[in-house]
């Protein structure tokens, strides 16, 4: 544990180099930069709101403010996906490095998981700007209580999730490169399994059984919990904490397990 | 002497030769069920034992698919031994290929940290050698310009200029003098001699005979994945030559 510890303080220079890297080569060419942080959410923001919020005219009288509550659930899913598939195509997209030079190869899932998690705290600005707007000139102002210092404990499990999941499929990418086509399709299923731009409870699922499968989307947990802190100014449901904390942890533990298993067989594969 | 700089402690490496390359699931899923996936078994080293001493300049002579390359990885920590072990004791800088930790769309300078990096060095240490870098690789001109846009030379150039600069103790070299111009060649050259003085500790693979009489006082000899001669670099290379006569 000492040696995995010694050594990644050793690379630690190298995770900030890639992270670095990630953050500057993204936006690098395109002529507002950085800005596209802000910007892009905020767009993909009204289109989401006009779509759901006016054409296709559902009743989200019910939901405190619909701008922000379709904000915080794209913003969360949109970086749990990136931030995974870009780990998982991390290992084959370094193999040049890897194939020559010794370096712990788990840095670069990590590093792509958190050069993409920078990117969306700053993005998060897009929402205080919402709050903030929407607080004072909205008939349907969010709920503001001290509650809402407690929004970092839903982004931090987020954190943790996107790391063991990118884990996992880096590793599963090594070896059958499928795996990207497949996720692809899985993250568009997750984009209507996790209530981004509905309530579950406005769907009046009758089936126990659909009913409980999108209870067990650890996103649904997360971004109900996020809203809660930064929309309903309402305390944390502990068992959308407890669960959403223990999956997080699980699918770590099973993706630093798969990954150190089998790292040493990557080179052969890339 | 100290501690040996590199022990390689009865290593052997095996690899599953597939016949085709497997890596997509529905090839795997028929080729599992029709009985089809076939390996075949490759022993790249077999049994190599050795001892570096550190200032010890050792060449590493052998034939195309004679293992050269697998025994510097296997030393440079890339490749795990699956039998015997490795040690190594000292700061290494591989290089294996020049300019393999770069990043295509950075700088010349970006990657300077970031190759610098790669090998396990701070920001702050690379900024003191940054101007040295430069001047060495001559590259003054073109810092700021990707490196994607870079000439296969001004590549290996940067790439040499960053794993010298850092003064390590371990240096591998695997055919990377062969590449640049001579004028740059001899430079590199120069820079390698003078790091002999601080006591370096070299391995050096080549297939110039000439270049390993001038850089190395040992060598081994490998064949087939076997460790078949060691000693002096003039006995070596001399067995060298006679292996090439005899095989025409």
């Amino acid at each position: 544990m000492k040696k995995y510890l010694k050594n990644f303080y050793k690379y630690r220079f190298l995770l900030y180099e890639i992270v670095r890297k990630n953050i500057k080569l993204q936006y690098r060419d395109s002529v507002l930069g950085i800005f596209w942080t802000f910007l892009q959410p905020l767009l993909t923001t009204i289109v989401l709101v006009v779509v759901f919020g006016h054409i296709f005219g559902r009743n989200n009288a019910e939901i405190v403010n619909y701008p922000i509550y379709l904000l915080c659930g794209r913003l969360i899913y949109e970086f749990f996906t990136q931030s995974t598939k870009r780990a998982m195509r991390s290992i084959r997209l370094s193999a040049s490095v890897i194939k020559k030079v010794y370096v712990p190869k788990y840095i670069y899932p990590l590093a792509n998981v958190v050069a993409n998690y920078i990117t969306f705290v700053i993005s998060l600005s897009v929402l205080a700007c919402f709050i903030i707007y929407f607080f004072f000139f909205s008939g349907n102002p969010p709920h503001l209580t001290g509650w809402f210092f407690l929004f970092p404990v839903p982004i931090l499990i987020l954190l943790l999730l996107a790391l063991g999941i990118g884990m996992i499929l880096a590793t599963l990418e090594v070896f059958f490169k499928d795996i990207e086509y497949l996720y692809e399709v899985f993250c568009l299923l997750l984009f209507y399994m996790t209530p981004i731009f509905y309530q579950i409870k406005q769907l009046k699922i009758t089936s126990p059984i659909v009913n409980r499968i999108l209870m067990a989307n650890p996103l649904y947990s997360i971004t109900e919990m996020f809203r809660c802190c930064v929309l309903y100014g309402r305390a944390l449901n502990p068992h959308h904490l407890l669960y959403a904390l223990g999956f997080a942890l699980v699918v770590n533990v099973i993706g630093v397990w798969v990954f150190y298993k089998n790292q040493d067989k990557f080179i052969l594969h890339i | 002497m100290g501690t040996p700089a590199i022990v390689v402690d009865n290593v052997s490496i095996l690899f599953n030769l597939n016949k085709e390359k497997v890596d997509n699931l529905k090839e795997y899923f028929i080729k599992l069920v029709t009985h089809k996936l076939h390996f075949t078994e490759f022993w790249a080293l077999k049994n190599i034992s050795f001892t570096v001493e550190k200032g010890e300049r050792v060449g590493v002579l052998g034939f195309n698919g004679a293992g050269k390359s697998t025994l510097l990885k296997t030393i440079a920590g890339v490749l795990k031994p699956t039998e015997g072990s490795v040690r190594v004791s000292g700061v290494i800088a591989p290089m294996l290929e020049l300019g393999a930790g770069f990043d295509m769309n950075y700088s010349g300078k970006e990657n300077i940290f970031l190759y610098g990096a790669t090998m396990g060095y701070s920001r702050k240490f690379i900024e003191e050698k940054y101007d040295e870098i430069v001047a060495f690789s001559e590259l003054q001109d073109f810092i700021e310009v990707p490196v994607k846009n870079y000439s296969s030379g001004m590549r290996a150039r940067l790439g040499f200029a960053i794993a010298t600069a850092v003064e390590p103790e371990i240096l591998i070299l695997d055919e990377v003098l062969s590449v640049g111009d001579a004028k740059f060649r001899k430079k590199s050259e120069a820079k390698i001699r003078s790091m002999f003085e601080k006591g370096i500790t070299v391995l050096f693979v080549s297939h110039s005979t000439e270049q390993v009489l001038n850089i190395c006082n040992k060598a081994i000899l490998l064949d087939h994945g076997r460790l078949i001669a060691q000693g002096s670099a003039q006995d070596i290379c001399a067995q060298y030559n006679e292996m090439v006569n005899s095989k025409k």
